[in-house]
């Protein structure tokens, strides 16, 4: 999950309902040209692509393998790009509006959300095999049995190290292995005059992306926010603030603030994503990763980020032919591991790409591993629930970190929200 | 991003189209066809009507419409949204963070704009007196205005950072401990409303300043001639002089304030938990805050905002009546 334009994507849609106003009256006018996308020869012509990835301009690599699938296929690739938050809501529209873009690259959790309003095809409509993939990785996309999408790559959270720190203070990174010995490696870095660790536990998705290790590390289930182990979890951040080990700030982070922090060089640890592994090479001091410890040992099942591949139902069915092709070109092993540099770096899905992968960067095991134990945020059948349970989850983070009520309190807050919205 | 000024000036454009089109001769002969003079009139406000129609009317229509069904994602794509009445507007009021918005939505913009017209009128007043460099000055003051909302808002965030800020730096060195500015319950609203008022300063600035500009001289002249000092002449020529003026500002004030999502948005999200939601952060929140947008009760919410904005401009329109008639 690219969470970088998050923000900015936020601001981009202005203030409140304007926006939605003014969309379904762009929408009541171009309704009646029922042209859309949709029109133009099957065969040949032009096939529209939105992504995320805002980054990456015409002249970059990525559009060019984006242009080389399409030429692959016969046809031409009209790429548009937009941040996270608004593509979800520009491909919402265009479904209204019946213009939807025959690929879209889609943030993983809102292919459920998507799926569930019936615009998107299943992989069996468009004749895709997807045996292949990761079934962690893959769940993301699966609703009552069906997928809507493949996933592109894979990225999750880990905990990075500055090594410097760990080293003065005595610490040995193989020793964390569960919270009681992060806890005591901590209390080690904040005696030895550093900082400890920092997070992101701001009020939007990304609190939530967050605090999952903790909360699934547990063994808490987010059907049932108020358990013990959840509240357990919460208690473990909360401590971490209490004691001085994790800045205040963390309330408003978003995991670039803590991303920034940490490059600082003043904190031991901060908890964050594969798509920092370039620029922690690049630190001004060592760096290194270690898994997110379970509450009692083992590895913390992280969620997963990162992009599904999905293809919107169009009212010409002659075009899914050559969106079969340009979403297989995509997903070859060869095309997964390019996808994966590319995004420095994304693992792929399949035991397959991760194989070529590690061969061409074998630093990257923990992430391959990482990635493995991770678990989609709307799997286990959450589906369309699991944005509103998220949104009571972050709610209970804030609450508890900030002070207002205390982490049972805020947790029962939470399922008692989340139990009315999903109801 | 003009739910609500949109809203209020359709009202006031509307009683202006109202108003002249039957002043037209035409009136007087209602019974007969229009003639050419009046098709005439009619094709010259035609751009006018339709322009209204389609970007406030409609809109208005369309939130009105939002709110009264009950949008989920599939029925926003599928188009077939079940009409619940006003149940949204139901659940809007019974909602536990309800209470909290309207009384930060009140704090925040009674605070905002007391403050941003009192700052605003003593610069004013105090620029009014030209000086060397008060042109620069003037000028600098109106940076907060220039600047994009997002590097403002990002900086004061910046500034008011639990750890790393110089707000708390400088109140350090002065032997204040720690506050949690934008992470506390307590000061969150407060950190914003702060950030907010400097926003506003500059806007306040410029329009008393022209109000000011408009008080012809020689009646402060004859005030000091009758012996009146700085403090009189204040409170008894400057101040009733431009209550017009003061009366459009702060209206316009109170529009501008009450629709306010970007600074706090950036500042805190509405956060921690809902310390720091206004009704117009927590109708974008439940809009596009989350994964699962929820339109309707947004669109409720947004609606509450137009009708509280609403009941504010009929306040104007009466005082003016009544000063008019004065």
């Amino acid at each position: 999950m690219h969470h970088t334009k998050r923000r900015n994507a936020h601001l981009r849609l202005t203030a409140g309902v304007a926006t939605v106003a003014v969309a379904g009256l762009l929408g009541a006018c171009s309704s009646g040209s029922d042209a859309g996308t949709g029109s133009g020869d099957a065969a040949g012509g032009t096939y529209t692509w939105w992504d995320p990835y805002p980054q990456h301009d015409t002249s970059s690599e990525w559009a060019a393998r984006v242009q080389a699938c399409g030429e692959e296929a016969g046809v031409t690739i009209e790429r548009t790009a937009y941040d996270t938050t608004a593509l979800t809501n520009q491909a919402l529209l265009a479904a209204q509006e019946g213009t939807s873009p025959d690929v879209i690259l889609l943030d993983n959790p809102a292919v459920s959300t998507l799926a569930d309003t019936g615009m998107l095809t299943t992989v069996d409509e468009l004749g895709l095999d997807t045996s292949a993939i990761d079934e962690n990785l893959l769940a993301a996309g699966v609703v009552d049995g069906d997928a809507y999408g493949i996933p592109i790559g894979a990225n999750t959270l880990s905990l990075y190290y500055n090594a410097d720190i760990l080293a003065e203070a005595g610490v040995d990174p193989a020793s964390i292995t569960d919270w009681d010995s992060l806890t005591a490696a901590l209390q080690a870095v904040t005696d030895a005059g550093h900082k400890g660790i920092t997070f992101a536990g701001i009020g939007t998705e990304e609190g939530s992306f967050q605090f999952l290790p903790w909360f699934w590390g547990a063994g808490a289930d987010l059907r049932d926010l108020d358990s013990p182990e959840a509240v357990a979890a919460l208690e473990l951040w909360k401590s971490w603030l209490d004691a001085g080990y994790a800045p205040q700030s963390v309330i408003n982070n978003s995991q670039n603030t803590t991303w920034e922090e940490f490059l600082t060089g003043d904190f031991a640890f901060v908890e964050n994503g594969t798509w920092q592994v370039n620029a922690a090479a690049e630190a001004e001091f060592e760096t290194g990763i270690v898994q997110l410890p379970g509450r009692d040992g083992g590895v913390a099942p992280a969620p997963t980020g990162g992009e599904f591949i999905v293809a919107p139902v169009q009212t010409d069915d002659g075009r899914y032919e050559a969106t079969r092709q340009i979403v297989e070109c995509m997903t070859t092993p060869e095309g997964f591991v390019e996808t994966a540099t590319t995004f420095a770096y994304y693992i792929p899905p399949t035991t397959e790409g991760q194989e070529a992968l590690l061969e061409e960067q074998p630093g990257l095991e923990p992430w391959v591993e990482a990635v493995r134990n991770a678990k989609g945020r709307t799997s286990d059948d959450l589906g369309t629930d699991y944005p509103m349970i998220s949104e009571a989850l972050w709610t209970a983070v804030q609450n508890a970190l900030s002070g207002a009520q205390s982490p049972e309190e805020a947790l029962a807050n939470a399922q008692a929200e989340a139990e009315a919205a999903t109801s | 991003m003009t739910t609500i000024p949109t809203a209020v000036g359709t009202s006031l454009d509307r009683r202006g189209v109202a108003g002249t089109v039957p002043a037209t001769p035409a009136g007087r002969r209602p019974r007969r066809a229009p003639g050419p003079s009046r098709w005439a009139a009619v094709g010259f406000a035609a751009p006018l009507l339709v322009y209204l129609a389609l970007f406030y009317a409609y809109p208005l229509w369309r939130n009105i419409d939002l709110s009264v069904h009950d949008y989920t994602i599939r029925a926003f794509v599928q188009g077939n949204a079940e009409f619940v009445g006003l149940e949204k507007y139901v659940e809007v009021f019974g909602s536990a963070t309800f209470p909290t918005a309207l009384w930060n939505t009140a704090v925040f913009t009674i605070v905002s704009i007391v403050l941003q017209y009192s700052i605003g009128l003593a610069l004013a007043v105090f620029f009014r007196s030209s000086f060397r460099l008060s042109a620069v000055l003037r000028g600098m003051f109106l940076v907060p205005w220039l600047l994009p909302l997002i590097v403002s808002a990002s900086t004061w965030a910046w500034m008011l950072n639990s750890d790393n800020g110089i707000v708390n730096s400088v109140l350090a060195a002065s032997g204040v401990g720690q506050i949690n500015w934008l992470t506390s319950p307590d000061t969150a609203l407060l950190a914003v409303t702060i950030a907010n008022i400097w926003l506003g300063i500059p806007f306040n600035l410029v329009i008393l300043y022209s109000g000011l500009q408009n008080i012809p001289g020689d009646v402060y002249e004859a005030a000091s001639l009758d012996g009146a000092g700085a403090w009189k002449q204040f409170w008894s020529i400057t101040f009733p002089l431009l209550r017009p003026v003061s009366a459009i500002t702060l209206l316009l004030g109170l529009i501008y304030t009450l629709k306010v999502v970007d600074v706090i948005w950036v500042m805190t999200t509405g956060g921690p938990g809902t310390s720091s939601t206004t009704l117009a952060v927590w109708s974008y929140r439940e809009a596009f805050g989350t994964g699962q947008p929820d339109f309707s009760p947004a669109a409720a919410v947004g609606n509450v905002l137009i009708l509280i904005a609403l009941v504010f401009g009929f306040l104007y329109l009466q005082l003016q009546r009544r000063q008019e008639e004065s």
